[in-house]
């Protein structure tokens, strides 16, 4: 698939997600928390027992799966969007610093990135959640709090090459001062990383915002999400497997999606990469 | 008349490694100085130093670094970010790696206008034409639109020369501007060089290895070697008759097209052998000599 292809499949299927989450309401064919205790185990439309009535099946309250994974994605796509776009402006602010400036402020950045990496990640979210409670806004600070280094890394490490390149230097002797030469050289230059990476991001934040739903530590029970659907199949996973596989397919497909995107995004956005192409 | 750039003592160490011995230099308003010498020499090191472009871990001290007049020791960031490009500009080696390839061709142009001369986007826009016109280029509206990596070598040194020129600066470090281009548009380039540099009256500090091209093209010559100058004279009096034994060898190292018949000589080992253990025993930077 070429770059434009890639970016197309990526940005309609999330953007089709978005459309989902957003009017999760008017499109899901049943109240996601609707019990139907007369039919649960449903099989999806095209197994035998199946019924039109509920497409993809029920669990094993009998609530419909289908209008569960579509508000699901309500979850998904706040977490990957918010938690990758701030977790991305503060690791990126941080790793301009610390590149550009070098000296103290680096090395000072560099040595509290390496003692947050020293941190288990799950164990930190856990205690994150713990001290914030349940919740969204949870899930999207322990996102940030953690994966904030990996931009900031990154980033640092490219700066330093584009900080050493001609053009850098041509910038100075026009007595460029170092904020112009940060914005107009180096951070054009360093921004398709930032795409590939933020896209990434937003990949591993709709795996953590499963993990933690998985784990029971992200929103409230109440409220649908892949990864609490996927801890609540396992326990069925003999009878009905499907209630397990289909939000594993959601994810994993909308990650996909994440990262054709990034790549597809970054490659049309690139003028290098432009030409090579021709 | 007192020079545009008058350099005395000038001293470069990195990590106790001299690089630069009592480097003076003294280049008069509107003339063309050749900095000659083999690889490593320090040639280009003596114009980073200039620019402010010396690497981090350099210690530089010198015992005069007048531009105009000016003290150019201890001058402020602020100061330095004023005077170069407007004062002082760089046109560099190599004209691919020069422009920034993510940006087009107008606002690495326009940025010294804007800066310096606080011209407005449209006014600096107009003036980046018409220096893409002095510079030959055709269709500058349409280059001006374009991405460094659709233009030619030399189409991009042209602008880099059109970037140094901009602001009219009363002195020009151009660093090997024609090493990494093809012979033919060498020609073209440094032509249209010279007859910018006449038209502005530009001294130019002219860094190269080519002593074809210094015959040519400069007013005075500096020879330098590991890290000295080991003679410096007029071009037309360092030809006829070179004073230093390493400018003879360097002299008789070099092709030329006038004499076909004559085999080239190497530089003699024992002659770099001698250079060398006499640089080792020059005095080091003055007790005195203010720190860069």
């Amino acid at each position: 698939m070429n770059a434009r292809n890639r970016a197309r499949f990526g940005g309609a299927f999330l953007l089709l997600l978005a459309v989902l989450a957003i009017a999760a309401p008017l499109i899901a064919p049943h109240d996601p928390l609707e019990q139907d205790l007369l039919s649960t185990f449903r099989p999806p439309v095209w197994m035998e027992h199946g019924s039109a009535m509920f497409l993809l099946g029920t669990d094993s309250l009998g609530r419909d799966v289908l209008s569960r994974l579509i508000f699901g994605a309500r979850a998904a796509i706040t977490v990957a969007v918010v938690a990758a776009v701030l977790a991305g402006l503060l690791g990126t602010a941080l790793g301009l610093l610390a590149g550009f400036f070098g000296g103290r402020i680096d090395t000072a950045i560099s040595r509290l990135v390496e003692i947050w990496m020293a941190f288990p990640p799950v164990l930190l979210s856990i205690v994150l959640a713990a001290v914030l409670g349940a919740g969204l806004h949870t899930v999207v600070i322990a996102i940030v709090v953690i994966d904030w280094t990996r931009f900031c890394r990154v980033i640092r490490a490219e700066v330093l090459v584009q900080k050493s390149r001609d053009y850098v230097a041509s910038a100075l002797t026009i007595g460029l001062g170092p904020v112009a030469i940060l914005r107009s050289e180096i951070a054009p230059n360093v921004a398709p990383l930032f795409v590939t990476l933020l896209s990434l991001e937003m990949g591993i934040a709709i795996v953590v915002e499963a993990v933690l739903s998985f784990a029971g530590l992200s929103v409230a029970n109440d409220t649908a999400t892949w990864g609490s659907m996927i801890q609540e199949g396992r326990q069925f996973v003999r009878q009905a497997w499907w209630l397990m596989a289909l939000p594993m397919a959601c994810i994993i497909v909308s990650v996909l999606a994440t990262q054709a995107l990034g790549d597809g995004v970054r490659e049309l956005a690139d003028p290098l990469m432009r030409r090579s192409k021709r | 008349m007192s020079p545009v750039l008058a350099i005395r003592d000038l001293h470069l160490e990195i990590d106790a490694q001299p690089i630069l011995r009592s480097v003076a230099l003294s280049i008069a308003a509107g003339e063309i100085c050749g900095l000659v010498g083999e690889s490593g020499a320090g040639k280009t090191m003596v114009g980073r130093v200039l620019l402010g472009l010396q690497p981090e871990n350099a210690r530089v001290s010198a015992a005069e670094v007048r531009f105009e007049g000016r003290d150019l020791r201890g001058l402020s960031a602020r100061a330095r970010e004023q005077m170069l490009g407007r004062d002082i500009a760089l046109i560099p080696q190599n004209p691919m790696t020069a422009l920034n390839p993510v940006a087009r061709i107008e606002p690495q142009m326009t940025d010294v206008l804007r800066m310096h001369l606080g011209l407005g986007r449209a006014a600096a826009r107009e003036r980046a034409i018409g220096l893409l016109e002095d510079v030959r280029i055709r269709e500058p509206g349409r280059v001006l639109r374009q991405f460094p990596h659709e233009l030619s070598g030399g189409m991009r040194q042209r602008i880099l020369i059109a970037i140094a020129f901009a602001c009219r600066p009363r002195l020009i470090v151009a660093d090997e501007p024609t090493t990494a281009l093809d012979v033919t548009v060498q020609k073209q380039i440094l032509r249209l060089l010279k007859e910018l540099q006449t038209a502005y009256a530009t001294a130019i500090l002219f860094i190269t290895h080519d002593l074809g091209v210094v015959a040519k093209l400069c007013d005075t010559v500096s020879v330098m070697q590991g890290g000295r100058i080991v003679e410096a004279a007029s071009a037309a009096m360092l030809f006829a008759s070179p004073a230093h034994a390493y400018t003879r060898a360097l002299l008789a190292s070099t092709p030329r097209h006038d004499r076909p018949g004559d085999s080239l000589k190497p530089i003699p080992t024992a002659l770099t052998a001698q250079l060398r253990s006499e640089a080792a025993a020059l005095p080091g930077p003055v007790p005195g000599a203010r720190a860069w």
